[in-house]
């Protein structure tokens, strides 16, 4: 195969180490912390974490535990389908209930 | 490459079989989906209940134990890592660690799962389980938080619960070298459903713990 990956189990020939996912796992605990550390401020900054860090959370996990970085587009595609979807009925939502 | 490629043909010809790991985890990720929207559609029935009964939802809020909620965080978040940790391990065809990564896993999802028990204990010793009295005597706002809760937490239990069964199965399975250092596309997705179960446990702490 030209792109350099393995034919049988389809990676790339230079599988990542621990140390990249042990970075990513202190990554998500500093976040973690911020998280809570945010929410004590007060509710609305509770909302703020929700929408900003949390994602972010998800991402990591997507991107590096999920393997999502060393797989092609079409997997990549497969979730923001799935993900833009989501957005779209919580858009019709919000629509329904703020004209309401 | 072509000589991996005539490899891997000329080993699954040999076995007279079929083989495709890319496709197999495709398939994993076509079943995820669904369990993203499976869940994504209580979270919208949180959100627009959440927008009808704010105050009752902070009040809901109040009364759920953050230690435990952010405790259960990083245990899982831990064994997400062990879990990743354990694919690295077995592409190094070191099987000891494989085993011993997937173990460690098993364990913390048994820690969430016994953290979890002693929470939902707690509520229930307080009257709060589903269609309790005491539950009928609450607004209806904080009847609607508590249904959510124990719906979404509860289903996100039983995924743990599977996900432990199915990587304990995995463990057996590297032990009587089923899986093996260039075979191991079950122990990659049963892996992808762990981190899927921890992304949902992402989102259920802020939602009930800190942001309600």
């Amino acid at each position: 195969m030209s792109d350099g990956t393995n034919a049988v189990t389809g990676h790339a020939a230079e599988h990542p180490g621990y140390r990249t996912f042990i970075l990513v796992w202190v990554a998500l605990l500093l976040l973690t912390a911020a998280l809570v550390g945010l929410s004590h401020l007060g509710q609305s900054y509770a909302v703020l974490g929700l929408l900003t860090i949390t994602p972010l959370k998800a991402a990591l996990v997507f991107y590096f535990f999920m393997h999502l970085k060393y797989e092609s587009t079409l997997f990549k595609g497969v979730l923001f389908v799935t993900l833009a979807t989501l957005l779209i009925f919580f858009a019709l939502l919000f629509a329904d209930v703020a004209f309401r | 490459m072509s000589d991996a490629i005539a490899q891997g043909a000329a080993g699954a010809h040999a076995h007279g079989e079929h083989r495709d790991d890319v496709g197999a985890r495709l398939g994993m990720w076509l079943f995820l989906v669904t369990e993203i929207v499976l869940f994504g559609g209580l979270f919208l029935a949180y959100s627009y209940m959440r927008y009808l009964y704010p105050v009752e939802f902070h009040e809901g809020g109040q009364q759920l134990n953050v230690t435990i909620g952010v405790i259960n965080t990083v245990i899982l978040l831990t064994s997400s890592l062990t879990m990743v940790l354990s694919l690295v391990a077995i592409q190094r065809a070191d099987l000891f660690k494989a085993k011993l990564f997937v173990g460690t896993t098993v364990v913390l999802g048994l820690a969430f799962l016994v953290n979890k028990g002693f929470e939902w204990a707690a509520k229930f010793h307080h009257g709060l389980y589903p269609s309790s009295e005491h539950m009928a005597t609450l607004p209806h706002g904080e009847q609607v938080f508590f249904s959510l809760y124990f719906t979404m937490t509860g289903l996100h239990g039983v995924h743990v619960l599977v996900g432990i069964s199915v990587l304990t199965w995995v463990l057996t399975l590297i032990a009587r070298g089923r899986i093996t250092p260039d075979r191991y596309v079950l122990q990659e997705n049963a892996g992808l459903y762990w981190h899927l179960v921890d992304v949902v446990w992402i989102y259920l702490l802020p939602l009930f713990y800190l942001a309600a």
